[in-house]
């Protein structure tokens, strides 16, 4: 029980130290705070695609249905981090670049996540049969991955982005990160990733009772 | 299970050639992707009237009617086999590489049909030219295997649920959206007067998609079949 009250605590402190800190970007200013939760949004997106192709790998060898929820889970998980990395890129966007939505090849790649996770869920409704579900949803979850990956981190390097393409060593940008900002960012990171991983069990732990409490039925 | 390589051509081939027999007989994959391929294009035709387009829009609208087509009727090579109950005869005689193998090859042969036919008309259609035909064929050629390559695995996938028709352009399009950039671009770049030089990068990624989705489709099929 203690670390979910280290972790209270210290995701508290990370929100104060957001606000009260100087911006992280001086030509933007404050809007530029918005990254400090944007990043680590955008990255839990992409673990969580990532996990749950993992799961996906490990179901297909040893067909426990354990690892088919946890692989779902992952995917809802990844949903919900990849709308608000979506929303919280579109506002930064409106403010700096003066549209919500322009195309920019972070913005594809996060709309293909997007439509990946969905996708995913359309096939689960789709599909009667614990088992059957479970494979065809393990096969796509895999099948999808290479095709994101490219889109997510070659893409974007081949095209020309007014994304910052890498915030901490970025040149043209002239972000050089204080410690500061690299701290909180660095915090943040850490923060929402073990989020993530509280959120990720207490779902398998749910998902594990509703089987137990099927099977009993 | 290991398999003997001259069995596992046999087989493909044995495959290959039962679905283009059975296609010949109704022409149902055929006619309707076809159908969908001259409406998608008509539809293009009337809403451009008589303005010409920029090559980009041009590419863009040439992919947006392949892809459909592709969606009316690259499913078909699985959806029958389940429909008809022939799937369980199919999975005790054949092992599952030479069942993707052969109908990976049909879905090649319809979709290059397509393309055939569609290709011309296009440029009758929309008045877009273009002087570097190899250039093109070779675009076209790498689009028909990537669209394949992906679709096929997605077609069995979606043979096995409820709902086929739709789901199968709702689960291709986030693997296909990949492709589809790249066939965009390099089409666009070709129809610009670019030569292989231009286009090398659009063809080396074109390239390794396609390998790569064939790949990862030989290694998943079995679990899609088995099911």
């Amino acid at each position: 029980m203690i670390w979910q009250w280290v972790l209270f605590v210290a995701m508290g402190v990370l929100i104060v130290m957001s606000f009260i800190t100087p911006a992280p970007q001086q030509q933007i200013g404050e809007s530029s705070r918005i990254f400090y939760y944007h990043i680590p949004q955008a990255w839990l997106a992409v673990v969580a695609f990532a996990t749950s192709m993992i799961y996906s790998i490990r179901y297909l060898k040893r067909r426990e249905a354990s690892l088919d929820d946890r692989a779902a889970i992952a995917n809802a998980l990844g949903l919900v981090f990849a709308i608000l990395a979506t929303v919280t890129g579109a506002m930064f966007a409106k403010v700096t670049w003066g549209t919500y939505w322009n195309w920019d090849p972070r913005q594809t790649s996060i709309f293909v996540l997007l439509l990946i996770y969905g996708a995913y869920f359309s096939l689960r409704g789709a599909v009667t049969g614990d088992e059957r579900r479970a494979a065809m949803s393990a096969v796509y979850s895999i099948f999808a991955f290479p095709p994101a990956v490219f889109l997510m981190f070659v893409f974007p390097r081949l095209t020309p982005s007014l994304h910052p393409s890498d915030t901490i060593v970025d040149k043209n940008m002239k972000f050089a990160m204080t410690t500061d900002v690299a701290s909180i960012l660095f915090g943040s990171l850490v923060l929402f990733t073990v989020l993530y991983i509280w959120m990720f069990n207490l779902a398998a732990r749910v998902y594990k009772m509703e089987r137990a409490r099927r099977e009993d039925d | 299970m290991p398999v003997n390589s001259a069995g596992l051509v046999a087989k493909t081939i044995a495959v290959y050639a039962k679905d283009v027999r059975l296609e010949f007989r109704n022409r149902y994959a055929t006619s309707v992707v076809l159908m969908f391929a001259i409406t998608t294009l008509a539809m293009i035709s009337f809403s451009i009237g008589q303005g010409s387009l920029a090559p980009r829009l041009l590419a863009a609208l040439f992919w947006i009617a392949l892809f459909f087509s592709a969606m009316a009727g690259l499913s078909a090579a699985f959806v029958r086999e389940e429909e008809s109950g022939t799937a369980l005869a199919l999975r005790l005689k054949a092992d599952p590489t030479a069942v993707y193998l052969g109908k990976l090859l049909f879905n090649l042969t319809l979709l290059s049909l397509v393309t055939v036919v569609v290709t011309p008309l296009f440029f009758v259609m929309t008045d877009a030219a273009t002087d570097q035909i190899g250039a093109f064929v070779v675009v076209l050629l790498l689009g028909v295997i990537g669209l394949c390559a992906a679709t096929t695995l997605v077609g069995a996938i979606i043979s096995k649920a409820a709902v086929k028709g739709a789901l199968f352009s709702v689960l291709s399009f986030p693997i296909l959206i990949t492709l589809l950039l790249m066939l965009v671009a390099a089409t666009a770049r070709v129809l610009d007067g670019q030569s292989f030089g231009g286009i090398l990068m659009e063809l080396q990624g074109l390239f390794a998609y396609s390998v790569v989705m064939i790949t990862a489709s030989l290694m998943l099929f079995r679990f899609v079949w088995r099911e």
